[in-house]
């Protein structure tokens, strides 16, 4: 008897291994083009957006906003870029399951070293404050 | 099938016979996967340094130096926060909507814009690394910054600065330089012959990827 695994395995189109790497997008646009096809009026939007983001994480400067509010803005204004740089530049928005949770999934270990170095960062501070500085 | 051994010989020489076995996990070129893979340990290193500059930031006791006004140029008299730092941001940016455009241009086989548009990006690459040069100069030779101290506060601040920035800088360098290369094999039909023209976006992922660690400084460091 065949195991579903071993189907699986043999169901893997051969194309996948031959000129056109990205069957997922050519499926999805129609088109045979070769390799990341995408409209230039897409890029030149993103290239557009992105220069009003940067611009927008500039005024939070200029006008000297404070506290949580000035925090806030620079992190979702640094996130919104960044995903428009990783979505569509880097064409991670085309590729495929496998690739996009092998690249980003491992990042989110990093909230762990920040979290774990934060806690450091502030026990430090007291331990500074409490001995030095009188 | 089912039949078959969890591996194909026992012990380390089965690993190692599986391991290199002709499957394949990413259905893109290898040297896509790859660099992906390299960038993805690239994103551990720059985390490392923010998270450290975190670190400092928040144990030291001594005010940290106000970037917008370190950063600051005077323009007709008046001093601009962080105005050097805006460009810059701008520059790198364009560099990477032109990327973006040689790669498609590439995988249109189109020869001379794809090259064109490339050079172009490494121009604008050199552009920010001579900005960079500048604004280290200004802060070593004219504002006393050092990686152990300066007169405007917190010791950590240079040396958070030199590490971060400098990191990066280098990085922006090594892209000038690869994607010239590239550039120029495009021009001479090398990837027409070779039938492909992945390298063209292997060598964009890398700039797209610079640009994105400087979001994230610009963000973090400049005006946090």
């Amino acid at each position: 008897m065949v195991s579903g695994m071993a189907v699986r395995q043999h169901d893997i189109p051969a194309t996948d291994l031959s000129a056109d790497h990205s069957p997922t997008h050519a499926a999805a646009h129609g088109t045979h083009a070769e390799g990341q096809q995408h409209p230039i009026k897409l890029y030149l939007l993103i290239w557009g957006l992105l220069f009003v983001f940067s611009a927008f994480s500039y005024m939070v400067d200029y006008f000297r906003l404070q506290g949580a509010l000035r925090w806030t803005l620079i992190i979702v204004f640094m996130l919104i870029k960044a995903s428009f740089i990783v979505a569509i530049f880097m064409h991670m928005a085309w590729e495929r399951l496998a690739l996009k949770l092998a690249i980003l999934v491992p990042p989110l270990a990093l909230l762990i070293l920040i979290g774990l170095m934060a806690i450091e960062g502030d026990y430090t501070f007291l331990t500074r404050v409490a001995s030095f500085v009188k | 099938m089912s039949h078959e051994p969890a591996t194909l010989e026992p012990g380390f020489k089965g690993v190692t016979a599986d391991w290199s076995a002709d499957k394949q996990a990413f259905p893109v070129p290898w040297g896509k996967a790859m660099m992906w893979i390299f960038l993805l340990s690239d994103t551990f290193i720059f985390s490392c340094f923010l998270t450290s500059y975190m670190n400092v930031r928040m144990s030291t006791t001594a005010p940290w130096p106000n970037t917008a006004e370190v950063f600051a140029l005077t323009v007709g008299g008046h001093d601009i926060p962080l105005l050097l730092i805006a460009i810059m941001t701008m520059v790198l940016i364009t560099s990477s909507g032109t990327m973006a455009m040689a790669v498609n241009f590439g995988y249109r086989r189109d020869r001379k814009r794809t090259a064109q548009l490339m050079f172009a990006t490494a121009a604008l690459g050199l552009c920010f690394v001579g900005m960079q040069a500048f604004e280290w100069t200004k802060l070593i030779v004219h504002e006393g910054v050092r990686p152990w101290g300066n007169p405007m506060g917190a010791a950590q601040f240079g040396s958070s600065f030199f590490m971060i920035t400098g990191f990066h800088g280098m990085h922006v360098t090594g892209g000038v330089i690869y994607l010239s290369v590239v550039a120029s094999r495009v021009l001479s039909g090398f990837y027409d012959r070779k039938g492909t023209y992945e390298t063209v976006e292997i060598a964009g992922l890398y700039w797209h990827f610079v640009d994105l660690v400087w979001v994230f400084i610009f963000a973090f460091f400049y005006l946090w």
